[in-house]
């Protein structure tokens, strides 16, 4: 491929071998004016999606985003291949190489709206939203965007693109009119003069015409693959062992590398003996890596200790090195700080309500207050999350010659090309990145620090190296979850109406909409109170909507409680002029038998979170037996307006109700000594298969915007858990993790939220 | 010198007999299906079967394994152009999300199998709870091996069908 030098939304070029590619791009003075206002000046492009079609009939789809589990890049080429009628069979996938050709602008600038994409998810490296086209580091898999973004804007266009040129091709050399050609299966057929060729034949001819700037679409009905399930194009690599993440990598002469951070948030070494450490054998050196205290677009300061690194023939040696390393670190005084501190904190500063800052005022509160029938009050709190992806965080990096070659599996490549480059002190030209499959994702994968501290120990060894976190260091220096508190209260008027919700929480992140409610209730009054602490933090499957979800479902439930209505009942009198969010709430409730009363001991709770385009309620049904939960089912009704993948869509809802479970029974980081309690699966549980429960998904399509998949199922599993048990044993769970309670004994209100 | 057989193939390592077997393979053998997740037997990413039987290899001294048959994902199929039934179960369930714990999940399973051809429900989580999945495709694991369970498996210990 060339250049692109026109002015147009699509080019085309051809490929060596005779193919042809197609590249669908923005350019300056582009027709449609919020595309053309995302590039402005001469020589800037960007190319969001390229398809190439070989001499062998192979369409390659090249993906901007990459495969963290979620299905992303089979789904993207199924949208191009749909549009191009091309043989599934003959469909292959590359993930982009990080490219600032590739920078995803319709996920940072706004296509989508500004609103839905969080801030953590465009990490600039220098903590700047920079100019389009200027610095551009951007090139995420996040926000449950790849669908809605590159799939309806990208994939879809490119592959109508060529196929109309195909068509165009063909009518030129067969001397018959356009309109009378039909494709299937990457074939033109022309059934009156009886001709059948495959794509191939015509694409040297294709790449040499002007494509068509506004190919023309399908509609709903005429999908073959969108909306239809396809087998993952990834799948057979993750069932026999040769699926490549970045730690199976292997480089001639890499040696391995294993760290430890300081465990104290931002320390420093004061003192290290590394003499033992280098009599272990296999052991080549122990290192200090620098941590970085520097901006963070989403976090704000950093807060990153500096490690110790000790590099060995192998893992297993290195690890024992690192066991024999004496440091001393220098904390700064953050060792004094605890999780009942923190939460202590957050108390006073919602209390004190200084600098309040308001997601959404109006009606009158106040009001609503003095002619108050009932008033309810309740406060909740979360911990600290980590993500603990299956595959610890690792990175191979080899620093020599003015050059760096970095093998990784993440979330943004652009972005990590530019940390890693800003770490050295290179440009981001000198770096050079491979993205892998990632061992999960769930925005762990988004932060660069493992990266460059991969970097940073190459640069030392001048040699290939691997770098592997230990599962402790993978546990004791995420990138959290936020822990937060939420103070809520609501008001019943006397005809029984709710008249009023006022919600104060600490610590304002992403989606900003988070703690919005859909209910219908006059008055409202949300707002937020910074509170911050040392802990670093980002962002953690469905981001701010995973807490908000869980605060804002539980409360409504108890607003029905006090009123003694019914908690769905309640839901849908309040979503009466909302007939989506009415749709999913409706569904979840009928098919879960919302009516079919329950034995002693069980209980039914339901949610609704909408979140990332994509509309969710829940039903969770438990047993609770000696005080022991046992969740037995969860049904699920999922609007995402079109579910492109049906069976990938309830894939990545079952997944993220398994997630969100999971943290909600038994997820908890606590801060002790200014450092992270836990250290591995033994004290960081997560939920196994017998604690499974049934899911079932139904989807509605709905017509609406596509939404994401990967995290709105998420937000609503924690409140209708809560909810559930409420209504089995009449306890109100208003902090997680459930595991801290004893259910055997009534919650009693002065044990809440301390 | 330590003496084993790996997926059927005699291998002499010299290697320290407390590296545990899960970096031998790894960073020896280079089989790299085999997966570090958490290096105390707590997630089940790293199994293997030894002599048949489903074991972590991350807590494994490879002294402890002189001399006997170990089975990776590699060596689960029958043979090059052939899946192992689960496997194809996987496949034709859409398990795997980012496919991480897979190998192990898929180890554990056919551990199962060869020695319960028709597990219950409470068998099939007694055997499997120890294998981690953060995608959380319990549901779907559970199908696939139930669509197995009772057919006719490769066994790779025997080497036989």
């Amino acid at each position: 491929m060339g250049k692109w030098t026109r002015r147009a939304f699509i080019t085309t070029g051809v490929v060596a071998g005779g193919g042809f590619a197609i590249g669908v791009a923005l350019r300056p003075g582009h027709r449609a004016p919020e595309l053309a206002s995302l590039v402005t000046e001469e020589g800037e492009s960007l190319v969001n999606v390229w398809v190439k079609l070989d001499q062998n009939n192979v369409t390659t789809v090249i993906v901007p985003h990459s495969e963290m589990g979620q299905g992303a890049q089979t789904v993207l080429a199924q949208m191009l291949a749909d549009e191009m009628d091309a043989d599934w069979d003959l469909v292959r996938f590359e993930e982009a190489p990080p490219s600032p050709e590739y920078a995803n602008y319709l996920l940072g600038y706004g296509i989508i709206g500004d609103a839905e994409v969080p801030k953590a998810l465009v990490p600039t490296f220098d903590g700047l939203m920079l100019q389009v086209a200027k610095s551009m580091a951007m090139q995420i898999t996040g926000g449950s965007l790849s669908i809605r973004s590159t799939g309806q804007y990208g994939m879809r266009i490119a592959g109508a693109a060529a196929r109309q040129m195909l068509i165009e091709a063909a009518a030129d050399t067969w001397q018959v009119p356009a309109a009378e050609i039909r494709t299937e299966a990457s074939h033109l057929i022309h059934a009156a003069s009886n001709r059948r060729a495959p794509y191939a034949e015509f694409a040297p001819l294709a790449a040499q015409m002007s494509p068509p700037q506004t190919p023309d679409l399908k509609s709903v009905d005429d999908f073959k693959m969108i909306g239809h399930d396809v087998q993952r194009l990834d799948i057979p690599s993750k069932v026999d062992g040769s699926a490549q993440f970045a730690m199976d990598v292997q480089v001639p002469d890499m040696v391995y590398a294993t760290v430890q951070r300081s465990p104290v948030f931002g320390g420093e070494i004061a003192k290290l003996d590394d003499s033992a450490a280098r009599k272990v054998p296999g052991v080549i050196d122990v290192l200090k890596v620098a941590g970085n205290k520097g901006e963070d677009a989403f976090s704000g300061k950093q807060n990153i200790g500096d490690s110790v690194a000790v590099v060995a023939e192998g893992y297993w040696q290195a690890k024992q090195g690192l066991a024999a390393v004496a440091v001393e670190w220098k904390n700064f005084g953050q060792d004094a700080m605890g999780s009942e501190e923190i939460f202590a904190q957050f108390d006073r500063d919602i209390t004190a309500g200084v600098e309040r800052g308001n997601d959404r005022v109006q009606g009158d509160v106040k009001a609503a207050l003095d002619n108050a029938a009932q008033v309810v009050e309740a406060e909740y709190r979360v911990p600290y999350l980590a993500h603990a992806c299956m595959e610890p965080m690792n990175a191979t990096a080899l620093v020599r010659d003015g050059q760096c070659e970095i093998w990784i599996g993440c979330q943004n490549p652009l972005g990590f090309r530019a940390a890693v480059a800003a770490a050295l002190g290179f440009e981001p030209e000198q770096v050079t990145l491979h993205n892998h499959f990632m061992g999960g994702g769930f925005g762990r994968r988004s932060n660069p620090d493992y990266a460059v501290q991969a970097a940073l120990v190459a640069a030392q060894v001048q040699r290939p190296v691997q770098l592997i976190w230990s599962r402790e260091e993978d546990i004791r220096q995420d990138h959290y979850r936020p822990a937060v508190r939420s103070r809520f209260r609501g008001t019943i008027d006397a005809n029984g109406d709710v008249a009023s919700w006022e919600n104060t929480y600490v610590d304002k992140h992403e989606p900003a909409e988070a703690p919005l409610i859909p209910y219908a209730v006059g008055s409202q009054d949300i707002g937020y109170v910074a509170s911050p602490t040392n802990i670093p933090f980002g962002p953690w499957r469905s981001v701010d909507h995973t807490q908000h979800g869980f605060f804002t479902e539980s409360f409504i439930d108890e607003l029905a409680a006090a009123k003694d209505v019914d908690p769905y009942e309640f839901r849908a009198q309040l979503l009466r002029d909302k007939p989506r969010h009415l749709a999913v709430l409706n569904k979840a409730a009928e098919e879960a038998g919302w009516d079919q009363p329950l034995a002693s001991g069980r209980g039914r709770g339901i949610a609704l979170q909408e979140s990332f385009g994509t509309l969710v309620a829940e039903v969770v049904e438990v047993t609770v037996t000696d005080g022991d939960v046992k969740v037995d089912r969860i049904v699920a009704a999922v609007d995402p307006g079109l579910a492109v993948s049906p069976d990938g869509l309830k894939a990545q809802i079952e997944s993220g109700i398994i997630y969100g479970l999971s943290a909600a029974m038994f997820g908890e980081v606590s801060i002790e000594n200014g450092a992270v309690a836990q250290s591995n699966f033994h004290d960081y549980q997560i939920l196994r298969m017998n604690d499974a429960p049934v899911i079932e998904t139904h989807v509605i399509n709905s017509g609406g915007p596509v939404g994401g998949a990967g995290e709105p199922g998420t937000p609503a599993v924690a409140p209708a858990l809560a909810n559930a048990i409420y209504n089995a044993t009449g306890s109100r769970v208003r902090q997680l993790p459930l595991k801290n309670y004893d259910l055997k004994f009534r919650i009693k209100e002065s044990d809440e939220v301390a | 010198m330590i003496r084993l057989t790996v997926n059927g193939k005699e291998q002499e390592l010299d290697v320290d007999p407390q590296t545990p077997l899960l970096w031998v393979l790894r960073e020896q053998l280079r089989l790299t299906g085999t997966k570090f997740g958490c290096g105390m037997a707590q997630c089940g990413a790293c199994t293997v079967h030894v002599n048949g039987t489903a074991q972590r290899s991350c807590v494994t001294p490879l002294a402890a394994v002189q001399g006997q048959q170990i089975t990776t994902i590699e060596g689960l199929a029958p043979s090059e152009d052939e899946l192992h039934p689960l496997q194809q179960a996987w496949i034709d369930e859409q398990v795997p999300q980012c496919g991480y714990c897979q190998s192990g999940q898929l180890m554990s399973a056919a551990s199962l199998l060869a020695s319960n051809a028709n597990p219950s429900d409470e068998e099939i989580n007694a055997a499997m709870q120890g294998n981690i999945c953060r995608c959380g495709m319990y549901g779907r694991i559970k199908k696939a091996i139930n669509r197995v369970a009772g057919v006719g498996y490769f066994d790779p210990a025997r080497g036989e069908v």
